[in-house]
């Protein structure tokens, strides 16, 4: 006991790989095999979060079970890993939403087990960011969690579509959203690479508590540049890489992409874990290190907020295609967390800023179950109509009654309805952001408004209006695993609109503490 | 000194005495043994050979000083000896290698010339002055005319033969014109006392220096640098296989010795001209050597332009005049003579069985005999200059002493042409390992002398190549005998 | 003197090069057993070697002497230190997985392990080489096998010409660096090749700034520096697989290495001046390099090209002469080592199946040979530098290193990145996955289990570097304290 609890920390992040370790040896026939021992094996890091949870210290400042190893010293970066409320949210969200996905993809028939191996992968990819405090580490966990994505949507990705690209050539769709994905990233990263070298070389460590003192105390001169200049460019490599993940506009054209056409699953995780790294990274790193350029910037990143807000919401509208409408909504919903967050940064330390914050983190968390529940919900009306044109379906409510009614629940839940999460967390961004930038909460409430619009013209053209013959007899309801992977979900979902103070509480004093 | 003929004074051409004995059995011997044994004949010299290197090397070794002789005639020093030592070596195995060719082998008078030839080669190695240097050059040159015309119905070999006697009998000429200028203006031809006399003064350097670039003719000949190489390519090609192997060896190297004792025992005081000559026949040498060997595919023409660019070579460490220089010069040649031994002998070989001197013929070789082809690659490959094999080693200290001696710019030109020189062996090299030829299941047949001297001289080579500090002492102790 | 086991390593391969030639030449199975044992057996001592150095006390361990030429100061003086330790290691497990690989030559294999135990006695010997003689001695027998192995044994399109290039490129590199080498025997007076006494010969600055571009040009060729780097694409793609492995595994290191050794470590003077243009042009390595491999459509042509690219990052670590920089050069050195011989090996898989490198031609191997791929995938994520794997180990810090010298030169570097995650992405997906063209299906075969064996070995490798640094940087980190003690004078 004493063994878990002092190693909790690495227990959680390296158990998937664990797990995927022991797929390897699994042969690769014995597909019911390794689907079961993937999901189990994942539900071994959620219980250790949940403990991890209960055990930990809401009203102590600072990281808890830090951990500190030996790993590179030579160049002064460690093994170091910490949560506080923010990552401790994020780590739940991870290791939920995993096992979830893992159960969503039983119906994946093809190379079963390296499917599963890299989904294991991807998770310990996504808990290392969350999980480092030292720089570097960030860093490799970071790019590590691209790698097993690529794989997931080049391989396992929707099989239809083409793309031209340049001299004319035809390409499977996927392999162009996987590529895009892939180079977009890392083209961003690179920047976030650089800066990080030289932070490293100029505050003489990657610790991030350290880092975080030395870099803001510096003063002076450097490269030949006035400190000023080598933040603020330092302040925008960090900011670009951040921002292509989250994604704020407009460097989101990968995601539409690449949600599409990955698989169910790998929709899930896309939207409802990768992308949340972007965010915390803004949080954990961009905020903490750079707070006059944050703060000096603060005006130009809500900006960029609301436009995605905005423009998510009417490309989302615009789409005949479910699952880039579902897509689209992400860039939507996650321009709310940039607009807290940017909030938060040009009032650092007022309580408006602590509530915007509060506001991005939980809608972090939100987003990423309503998200995951409405790529799933997609997900199995693909399996059962092989479209996912809106104009193909119609009326479906009647003849898949459950279905419709979960579906209706996890969109409401995404448009915000009062009583579910997502009004929880918008409200606060809102309320947090208004006094500070009063121009932007003011149009992105023209973004809500949208929200509600393709929302509503997603759930209508797909359950209600007239019924499409086409589908009668021909279209099987949600079965019971199905039901299994949406259940968690759905109960987060009216759990955290009732009664949000468990998993506020936590946020708020995480975020109290931040400045 | 007339009159008392001392003991040291035998054991100092100990050496001449006992070829000129092993002459005299052969010659009686040729008469004796009829047709079919004259083979015999081969392996008599050899052993004769081997047994003169024997007692040479227990009872007529030198002392740390260099001594004079039959009233000034003969120097007796490590750097005589030890090129005696090479030539008898030399020689030797030429007469195994030789034994072979039926119009060779069987001939006494084929022993008999070499034997005379390595006479004259141990005379020209201690000469002490002007006289008996030309003696003995002329005592080695004649029976290798001889002996390059040997194939008397072979037009090649005539032509070798007859052009080697023309450009030799000219090139001595003018030497000998040398020659008579230095005696007319000293009064001596013994070289100490030449020395002596310029050395004080009493002869205009410019005199001397004009005396000696007639000489320089001759030694250059003998030597095979450009611009006296004309007759190389064509006697190597011509002259039987086995000879050319001895001419392109102990030959040279019996030049090197002369050149180097005329050179710093006679002529100190024009070292500084003597190297910028020297540096410029070496690069020309190597330079014009290397270049036109990439034109050949004869091999033994290809050879002979190696030689001459080896040539070159060794005579950068005579331009670096320095004790380092002339031990280089040595090391090399040493190396040299046994790594062309080898060459030459392996050519011989092939040709016997192919009929053939072509490059294109070696197609193949590599599968019809892999030990041959193994001994090939390794003798090549020492001549390019590639480690583990002497030729490294040997080119190293060569360029070391005109580094050290701050002709760095001689070293970069020996550098450079030393990969053009790898170009045309690793050419060779490729031609009998990687192409095929339809005769591949002929196998090359070696006799087991034949192939035993081979084997002596490729493990000569490597050895050398590694575990080279006692053929370094030697080479020094040699040096040490003109400084 | 303790028991000598560098002197082991070294002659253990030219010793089974001519026990080979007491076995009859159609007994190709035992010729190649008797070839996997003693390259087993090299590496196994080289892994001990490895392991058993004291990172902690530094300096060059496992040290004999022996006299050579006493008169001239040549000395058969061997040692490691921290940087050459994880080389040795590398030529074994290259040797190692070499041989395995080329199980599949059937003509004239005697032949052509005899060669290659020659190539592997040079590379050991230069890299263990104390002193200046021994190096060069050693590293010209590195450098004429390639000849004979690449022209006999490559492919048949380019050898002639590939081997006759590479051989008098390298050639002339060397023989320029020794001129070099015997500049500073004469110039220092101690009468001594001893590497360990020449670091102290004080050379006058005019000296060290004359010669300095001689010897680490001399043998930054072998590195593969921009603009002599033309043999190394060609010889890389005309010679057989194990060969190339070797080449661009090993090889283009004993060049980067000796550079250092020679160039930097007994000429810091000379470094400190040349330095910016050598930066330079190892950056024209590090850009151009990928940018050439992109537009490639021969599989192996992308491969060389890249090496040509991963040795530009190595000469810029060295360039920068800081701690970092040293560092990360020695990780890539190994990390680049390993990957690069992965990539051939897989390469000669996929050519010996299809016989055809042009991508174009290729798809759909995954299906044929999976593990294969997953091999190559992560030697590519390697070669990307992505983390948690030994290329980004080695690259950031190299990085940090330009950081402290030019920040804007780390920034143009770290666009190849991009373009090598570029080509390397096209690449997998080309090769590997797609449709296999229709006159493939069928047709191709998994590869042999000793095929398999070697390519675990590697990736085993570069992922324990990747995600344990601590494995090999302290032993990197202990040789380049004694880099920076040498130019610590500067």
């Amino acid at each position: 006991m004493n063994f878990i609890a002092n190693n909790l920390l690495t227990l959680i992040l390296f158990i998937p790989t664990l797990v995927a370790g022991v797929l390897v040896f699994l042969p690769s026939q014995e597909k019911k095999l390794i689907r079961w021992v993937a999901f189990l094996g994942s539900l071994i890091p959620l219980a250790l979060a949940i403990f991890l949870w209960i055990n930990f210290n809401r009203g102590q400042a600072g990281f808890q079970f830090e951990e500190h190893f030996v790993w590179y010293a030579a160049i002064n970066s460690t093994y170091h890993l910490g949560v506080d409320g923010l990552s401790l949210t994020m780590v739940l969200l991870t290791t939920l939403l995993t096992p979830v996905s893992i159960l969503a993809s039983y119906s994946i028939e093809d190379r079963v087990k390296p499917y599963m191996i890299l989904f294991l992968l991807l998770e310990t990819g996504m808990l290392g960011v969350f999980l480092s405090l030292d720089l570097l580490l960030f860093f490799v966990f970071w790019e590590i969690g691209l790698v097993p994505m690529y794989f997931l949507i080049n391989q396992w990705g929707s099989e239809k579509g083409e793309r031209e690209i340049w001299g004319g050539r035809k390409i499977q769709a996927r392999t162009y959203a996987s590529f895009k994905f892939i180079i977009y990233t890392m083209g961003g990263s690179l920047g976030l690479l650089l800066a990080t070298q030289m932070l490293g070389v100029v505050a003489g460590t990657f610790d991030m508590p350290l880092l975080f003192e030395r870099w803001t105390a510096l003063s002076g001169a450097l490269f030949g540049l006035p400190i000023g200049t080598v933040k603020a460019i330092a302040f925008w490599a960090f900011v670009v890489a951040f921002a292509i993940k989250v994604p704020v506009w407009p460097f989101h054209t990968w995601l539409p992409d690449a949600h599409t056409e990955a698989p169910t699953a790998g929709s899930m995780i896309l939207a409802g874990v990768l992308l949340k790294l972007g965010a915390y990274g803004f949080l954990r790193l961009v905020l903490p290190l750079y707070p006059e350029e944050a703060r000096y910037y603060a005006g130009a990143l809500a900006f960029l907020a609301t436009m995605a807000i905005i423009f998510g919401a009417f490309a989302s509208y615009g789409q005949d295609d479910f699952k880039r409408l579902v897509a689209y909504s992400s860039v939507n919903h996650m321009g709310f967390v940039v607009l807290g967050i940017a909030a938060a940064a040009f009032a650092a330390g007022t309580e408006d800023a602590v509530i915007a914050l509060n506001g991005a983190v939980l809608q972090m968390f939100n987003h990423g179950i309503s998200a995951a529940g409405m790529f799933f919900l997609v997900g199995v009306i693909y399996e059962r109509t092989h479209t996912r044109d809106l104009n193909d379906f119609g009326g479906l409510f009647p003849l898949i009654p459950v279905y419709g009614g979960i579906l209706m629940f996890t969109s409401m839940a995404s448009l915000g309805l009062p009583g579910l999460n997502g009004f929880i967390s918008e409200f606060l961004v809102v309320r947090g952001a208004w006094p500070i930038f009063t121009v932007y909460t003011a149009l992105s409430m023209l973004g809500l408004l949208f929200t509600g619009a393709y929302i509503l013209k997603g759930i209508k053209k797909t359950l209600h209006g007239p019924l499409n013959e086409a589908w009668m007899g021909r279209i099987s309801e949600i079965n019971l695993r199905e039901i299994i992977v949406m259940a968690p979900l759905l109960v987060l979902m009216l759990w955290i609109g009732v009664w949000p103070a468990w998993i506020l509480d936590v946020i708020n004093r995480a975020m109290a503490m931040f400045f | 000194m007339i009159g008392n003929v001392t003991t040291e004074m035998i054991l100092a051409i100990l050496p001449e005495i006992s070829l000129l004995i092993l002459a005299g059995i052969v010659l009686l011997m040729d008469v004796l043994w009829d047709e079919e044994r004259r083979r015999g004949l081969g392996w008599l010299t050899a052993a004769g050979l081997g047994a003169i290197l024997v007692i040479s090397l227990a009872a007529a070794q030198p002392g740390a000083e260099s001594v004079r002789m039959w009233g000034g005639m003969i120097r007796h020093d490590w750097l005589s000896f030890v090129f005696k030592m090479l030539f008898i070596f030399g020689a030797g195995v030429t007469a195994l290698f030789a034994m072979e060719m039926r119009e060779l082998g069987r001939r006494g008078e084929f022993y008999l010339l070499l034997l005379v030839s390595t006479i004259g080669m141990s005379l020209m190695a201690s000469a002490g002055d002007l006289i008996m240097l030309y003696l003995s050059i002329e005592t080695t040159s004649i029976p290798l005319y001889i002996l390059a015309g040997f194939f008397k119905r072979d037009n090649k070999s005539t032509e070798a033969g007859f052009k080697y006697l023309l450009f030799g009998a000219l090139t001595s000429t003018v030497m000998l014109y040398g020659f008579s200028l230095l005696y007319g203006f000293a009064g001596t031809t013994d070289f100490t006392q030449l020395t002596q006399i310029v050395l004080d003064g009493e002869l205009p350097l410019s005199l001397v220096l004009g005396a000696l670039l007639l000489v320089l003719v001759g030694f250059g000949f003998k030597v095979s640098v450009v611009p006296f190489h004309f007759w190389a390519p064509d006697v190597y090609e011509g002259a039987p296989t086995p000879v050319a192997g001895f001419l392109s060896t102990a030959s040279k190297a019996a030049g090197f010795a002369v050149l180097m004792r005329v050179l710093i025992e006679a002529f100190p005081v024009a070292v500084p001209y003597w190297t910028a000559i020297l540096a410029a026949l070496s690069t020309a040498s190597m330079t014009l050597g290397n270049a036109l060997a990439l034109a050949q595919h004869n091999i033994k023409r290809l050879l002979a332009y190696s030689s001459i660019a080896h040539a070159g070579y060794a005579l950068i460490g005579v331009a670096a005049v320095s004790a380092l220089g002339i031990t280089s010069v040595v090391f090399y040649l040493l190396v040299y003579v046994i790594t062309n031994l080898a060459a030459f002998g392996i050519v011989s070989a092939f040709s016997r069985v192919s009929g053939s001197d072509e490059i294109a013929d070696y197609a193949g070789l590599s599968r019809r005999s892999p030990g041959l082809a193994l001994m090939m690659l390794i003798a090549f490959l020492s001549l390019a200059g590639m480690p583990p094999l002497g030729g490294f080693v040997a080119k190293v200290f060569v360029f070391a002493a005109a580094v050290q001696q701050e002709l760095v710019w001689l070293a970069m030109v020996g550098v450079l042409n030393s990969i053009v020189g790898l170009y045309y062996y690793l050419i060779v090299l490729k031609v009998v390992y990687l192409y095929r030829s339809e005769d591949e299941d002929k196998p090359v047949p070696l006799t087991r002398p034949y192939a035993l001297a081979l084997v002596i001289l490729i493990a000569g080579v490597i050895l050398i190549g590694t575990i080279f500090a006692p053929w370094f002492s030697w080479s020094e102790v040699a040096s040490a005998a003109l400084f | 003197m303790q028991f000598p086991i560098l002197s082991i390593i070294v002659f253990t391969p030219i010793t089974a090069a001519v026990l080979l030639q007491l076995i009859p030449s159609e007994r190709m199975t035992e010729i190649r057993v008797t070839a996997l044992a003693a390259a087993f057996f090299a590496m196994f001592l080289s892994a001990w070697v490895y392991f058993s150095y004291d990172a902690g006390a530094g300096g060059y361990q496992f040290v004999e002497k022996y006299d050579w030429l006493p008169v001239l100061g040549i000395s058969y003086h061997v040692g490691v230190d921290g940087i050459s330790a994880p080389l040795v290691l590398l030529t074994g497990v290259v040797m190692f997985t070499g041989v395995l690989i080329s199980w599949g030559i059937d003509d004239r294999p005697r032949e052509f392990f005899t060669f290659l135990f020659i190539l592997a006695t040079g590379v050991f010997g230069v890299f263990v080489a104390l002193d200046l003689f021994g190096l060069f001695f050693f590293y010209e027998i590195a450098v004429f096998p390639m000849y004979l192995l690449i022209a006999i044994w490559g492919w048949k399109v380019t050898r002639e010409y590939a081997a006759m290039k590479l051989t008098l490129y390298l050639f002339i590199g060397s023989v320029i660096a020794l001129v070099g080498g015997l500049a500073m025997y004469f110039a220092s007076g101690l009468n001594t090749f001893d590497m360990l006494a020449l670091e102290n010969a004080n050379f006058s600055r005019e000296f060290q700034i004359f010669w300095f571009p001689f010897v680490f040009f001399g043998f930054a060729v072998l590195g593969g520096i921009f603009p002599f780097h033309n043999w190394s694409p060609d010889g890389h793609v005309a010679a057989p697989t194990a060969v190339s492995m070797f080449h661009a595994g090993v090889l283009m290191k004993l060049g980067a290495f000796a550079a250092l050794r020679v160039g930097i470590m007994l000429l810091p003077e000379g470094a400190q001046f040349h330095l910016p243009w050598i930066i330079l042009l190892a950056l024209v390595n590090v850009v151009y390099g990928a940018y050439i491999a992109m537009v490639q459509t021969d599989f192996k042509y992308v491969i060389g090209f890249s090496s040509v690219s991963h040795m530009g990052l190595v000469m810029i670590g060295f360039a920068t002469l800081t701690r970092e920089g040293f560092i990360g050069a020695g990780v890539q050195m190994f990390s680049h080592g390993i990957m690069t011989a992965l990539f051939f090996a897989v390469v000669g898989m996929v050519y010996d199946r299809a016989h055809t490198r042009e991508i174009p031609e290729l798809g759909g191997f995954a299906r044929a040979m999976p593990l294969v791929a997953v091999a190559f995938i992560i030697g590519g994520l390697v070669s990307m530098g992505m983390p948690g794997f030994s290329g980004f180990i080695a690259e950031f810090p190299i990085f940090m290193g330009l950081w402290n010298y030019r920040p804007w030169i780390a920034i143009v570097a770290a666009i190849s990145i991009v373009i090598t995650a570029s080509y390397i992405i096209r690449i997998i997906g080309s090769v590997f996955f797609g449709d296999m063209p229709e006159q493939f299906v069928g047709h191709i075969g998994d590869v042999t289990a000793l095929d398999k064996v070697a390519l675990v070995v590697l990736c085993v490798i570069m992922v324990s570097v990747g995600v344990y640094p601590s494995v090999m940087v302290p032993i990197v980190e202990s040789g380049v304290n004694g880099v920076l003690a040498l130019l610590g004078g500067v």
